[in-house]
């Protein structure tokens, strides 16, 4: 499934979030969506996944426009604590498994016993990095075309870090779309294959990454402190 | 496996996969791991470890066989010229630090002499 954003514009009252932003997803890749608070990341996973209204602009699937039944196809993880905490970890795969037609419970299991985790754990006893986890498996464990997961690696340690990229990459294929926004730029460099720079609603840069370490010399980090103008040490002396 | 900022990432996994060719760890005519595999142990973009293959089949380093995998090529002259390309790459590295601490290239037998010779009295 193909995604496609053509001009879109958001604005909350005086505030534009989004200024006329045109973008492609495409099945098989990995996204880095980048960019500091307020850059408009939220906003753009929230559109894509039929949370908010856009004010201006089109999103196409497949050539047709964005519909309702689209959204089936898409699965958004956003950053807020999305569980009821008087569930246990089966409960939340009842839950899901009774909204999302395309929950793969044996799959849901197989990641949570993965992340270490058990089915009769209660949401309430969760670490924050527990609970990082849960959301990918719930999230992950859809399938979804099109996966939109804000900040996953926000608030938790190295370690459940690199489980969770880990878990992305193993579950990820030529099928389905994969959007990561986050401020762990560094932890993305090999995960993603392709970088989007976005600056107070505005699209600064999509490039696969590749191509800008080969045809630049920059990694992700590299552009985003080019970008987002901070200077390094080397560079101050 | 900890990457280079500045390097293509495909690059810098061709370059382990062939040093671990070269120093004998993965032999002539094993069978590598698929790209989704490679993608796994390594932990990269699946569409990185797709052009891994492409990259060391260019080199001559691997061959397909049609829907059963890549494998490590098993002609020797090309391994032994990718292990004379390392060698030169090794030495070019060596020489021109050693260049720019302001030694003599023509020095380096005797410098590398005495540095044997003061190893083998501290062992």
């Amino acid at each position: 499934m193909s995604v496609t954003c053509t001009n879109i514009t958001k604005r909350y009252f005086f505030k534009t979030a989004l200024n006329n932003v045109s973008l492609s997803f495409e099945p098989g890749h990995i996204y880095a969506l980048l960019g500091p608070n307020g850059s408009g990341k939220s906003t753009l996973m929230k559109i894509l996944s039929g949370l908010t209204s856009k004010d201006n602009g089109e999103i196409t699937v497949d050539g047709h426009p964005f519909t309702y039944r689209d959204k089936a196809f898409i699965a958004f993880a956003p950053t807020e604590f999305i569980f009821f905490d008087y569930m246990k970890i089966k409960d939340v795969a009842a839950y899901y498994h009774d909204y999302f037609k395309d929950f793969d419970r044996a799959c849901f299991f197989q990641m949570i016993h993965e992340f270490s985790l058990t089915p009769d754990m209660k949401v309430r006893t969760l670490s924050s990095g527990m609970l990082a986890k849960l959301k990918i498996a719930a999230t992950m464990s859809r399938q979804a075309r099109l996966l939109l997961l804000d900040e996953p690696l926000n608030g938790i340690d190295l370690l459940s870090r690199e489980e969770i990229l880990r878990t992305i990459l193993s579950h990820a294929d030529s099928s389905r779309a994969i959007v990561i926004s986050s401020h762990m730029v560094e932890e993305l460099e090999a995960t993603v294959d392709t970088a989007i720079f976005m600056q107070e609603g505005n699209l600064v840069l999509c490039s696969d990454v590749e191509t800008l370490r080969e045809k630049e010399g920059m990694s992700i980090v590299e552009k985003y402190r080019q970008i987002y103008g901070t200077t390094t040490m080397k560079e101050a002396i | 496996m900890d990457f280079k900022s500045n390097v293509p990432i495909y690059l810098q996994v061709t370059a382990d996969l062939k040093a671990r060719i070269l120093t004998g760890e993965i032999h002539p005519g094993d069978k590598l791991p698929s790209s989704r595999e490679l993608a796994l142990s390594y932990e990269i973009n699946p569409n990185t470890a797709a052009r891994i293959y492409t990259e060391m089949e260019r080199q001559g380093l691997s061959y397909t066989k049609r829907g059963i995998g890549t494998f490590v090529t098993e002609d020797t002259s090309v391994l032994e010229y990718h292990r004379e390309q390392e060698l030169k790459r090794i030495l070019h590295a060596f020489t021109s630090e050693l260049k720019s601490f302001g030694y003599d290239t023509d020095d380096i037998p005797n410098l590398l002499k005495k540095y044997s010779e003061k190893k083998e009295v501290t062992e």
